[in-house]
Parts: C-alpha cells; sequence; structure tokens
C-alpha cells in the first residue's frame, strides 16, 4: 500500500467503516506502522474531529430567545385553538 | 424529621415529548424547543456564517417543526428529523445569500469530487496538546470557527453535518442530492484542509516530520 493508497482510504479507516479484506486490513496497518507521516496525519484527523465533536452547545441571544417563544406560542395557539 | 424528597422522574425521552406535543401539549413542545435550540442554532451558524440569518433558520426550523409536530411518523430519531429540518432551512439560507441556484451544492460533476485530486498533506507534526486540553481554551474555540468558516462551503455542508452532527452518509447525500460516493470524498476533502489548518496552528514544530518518499 503506498501512502496515495491509504490517504483515499482514511475516512474508512478512521471511522472504523473499513471495508477491506483481512489482508488489505493488515496491508494497511503495515503501512502504518512503517510510516510515521501517515501515522501522525491519522492521529491529527481523529483530533480534528473529536475537537469539532466536543465544542460547546451556542446559546441563543436573550432577545431573540424571547422572540423566538412569543412567535412560537402565538403559532401554537392558531394550531391548537384552545386554552393551554 | 428531614422531609424525604420525591424520587427525581427520569427526563422524558425526545419521543415522549414530541407525541405529547402532537397532542397539543405545549408545555412538551418548549421542552423540546428547550432541549434543541442550541444545537439547531449551532448548526445553522455554522452552515450560513451570519447570527441574523442563523437567528432566521432556527425560527423557520422551529415554526416547520410545530407545523407538522402532529405528523411525525417515527420513521427517524426526533433528533435527526429536527436537525434535516434545521439542514433544509439553512442550506436554502446559504443558497439565497450566495445568490446561487438551488443545485448549485450538487454539482455531479465537480471535478474535486475525485480522489486523484486530493490536497496531501503539507505540515505534518504531533500536536503539542491533546484535544481536550486544548478545547478548554477561547483562542482554540476561535481557531475551530474561523477554520471551518475559511472551508468551501461544499465541502463545510458535509464536515458539519457528517462529523459534527453525526448524520450518516446516505441522510447526507439526501439532503444535499448528492452521491454517498461524493459525500465521502467531499468529507475526506474537508478532513484533510481542516487539519492542515489545524496542525499549522497546533502541531510542534520541533516534532515536524517530512516524507521520506513521496508521502502520496
Amino acid at each position: 500500500m503506498t501512502c496515495e493508497e491509504l490517504l483515499q482510504a482514511l475516512n474508512e479507516y478512521v471511522d472504523g467503516t473499513l471495508d477491506l479484506s483481512l489482508a488489505e486490513c493488515q496491508e494497511f496497518a503495515e503501512h502504518l506502522a512503517g510510516c510515521n507521516p501517515c501515522q501522525i496525519v491519522v492521529d491529527n484527523i481523529r483530533q480534528t474531529i473529536t475537537l469539532y465533536q466536543g465544542q460547546q452547545v451556542y446559546e441563543l441571544p436573550a432577545a431573540f430567545q424571547d422572540r423566538l417563544q412569543q412567535q412560537l406560542r402565538k403559532k401554537w395557539q392558531e394550531k391548537f385553538p384552545r386554552p393551554t | 424529621m428531614v422531609p424525604v424528597p420525591p424520587a427525581a422522574e427520569p427526563d422524558p425521552s425526545d419521543l415522549d415529548l414530541l407525541r405529547r406535543a402532537g397532542r397539543g401539549d405545549w408545555t412538551a413542545f418548549e421542552g423540546l424547543l428547550a432541549r434543541y435550540q442550541g444545537r439547531v442554532f449551532g448548526l445553522a451558524l455554522r452552515l450560513v456564517g451570519h447570527r441574523q440569518d442563523a437567528e432566521d433558520v432556527t425560527q423557520q426550523t422551529f415554526l416547520s417543526v410545530l407545523e407538522h409536530v402532529d405528523q411525525f411518523r417515527e420513521e427517524a430519531a426526533v433528533a435527526t428529523w429536527i436537525l434535516r429540518i434545521a439542514a433544509n432551512h439553512a442550506l436554502k439560507s446559504l443558497r439565497k445569500r450566495r445568490g446561487l441556484p438551488t443545485t448549485s451544492l450538487a454539482a455531479a460533476e465537480d471535478p474535486d469530487d475525485r480522489y486523484a485530486a486530493l490536497p496531501h498533506p503539507r505540515f505534518i507534526a504531533p500536536w503539542r496538546e491533546l484535544p481536550d486540553q486544548l478545547a478548554e481554551r477561547a483562542e482554540v474555540r476561535c481557531l475551530l470557527d474561523q477554520a471551518l468558516a475559511e472551508l468551501d462551503d461544499k465541502y463545510r455542508v458535509v464536515f458539519v453535518l457528517r462529523d459534527i452532527e453525526e448524520l450518516s452518509t446516505a441522510e447526507t447525500a439526501a439532503l444535499l442530492g448528492l452521491t454517498e460516493a461524493n459525500v465521502k470524498v467531499r468529507l475526506l476533502r474537508a478532513r484533510l484542509l481542516l487539519r492542515e489548518r489545524l496542525t499549522e496552528a497546533l502541531g510542534d514544530e520541533a516534532a515536524r516530520v517530512f516524507p521520506t518518499h513521496d508521502h502520496g
């Protein structure tokens, strides 16, 4: 396996969905074991995904939150026209 | 005697809330809103990049959820249903802002969707710190937002839906009108571009390695 071939199969490897035969999997692992740059690139990509997935949830601006709530409440009363 | 507090009831599931909301229970709808408004706003902000547009998308999303609250067919998880609605509104908003036709993110013959044209890693170095240490720092959070915002729309959209919101390849392909193969290539390009950008900022220069053979 060349670095180029490894690069093309990176997604499947990182996501754990590598659709390869046992022999091809071994080839992938052997390449990584003998190729420090590829090993670092794989680690970097995993860390990139981890960082983005760990980001905090955005807070809604307070004024917008109030407006949103009011508008939804109004629409709700039109859709379910009875005391809530 | 110290009064014993009543045992806390487990939080209702999303599906419980949605079913109750579908029968006209406003409090249940408010519960769903509280659970998902931050996530929807974040998705919108990452896709459209403008606070005002992200607010509009969030509003349109929950108006759509409200309108169809009694028609949910339980074919997908509630979270996926809400995020799909949000992504659809965000994509419409993005196309409108860019003045693009609706098919613009789905050009089937895009030469960048081939593996042959993948960007090769240039700055290869282990990071100076681990992700959980980095995530605490405000400047890293800015770097993440900035790196994402700099990506071409077609890559950013796929990265946000697949890696941040964790939609499946098939769901992402259906939303964007792309083939699953195109989604995979765009995701790989997005990951490589973000890796490059983040490693330039977070990589350990002293431990930088250079491929000894043709790295690609």
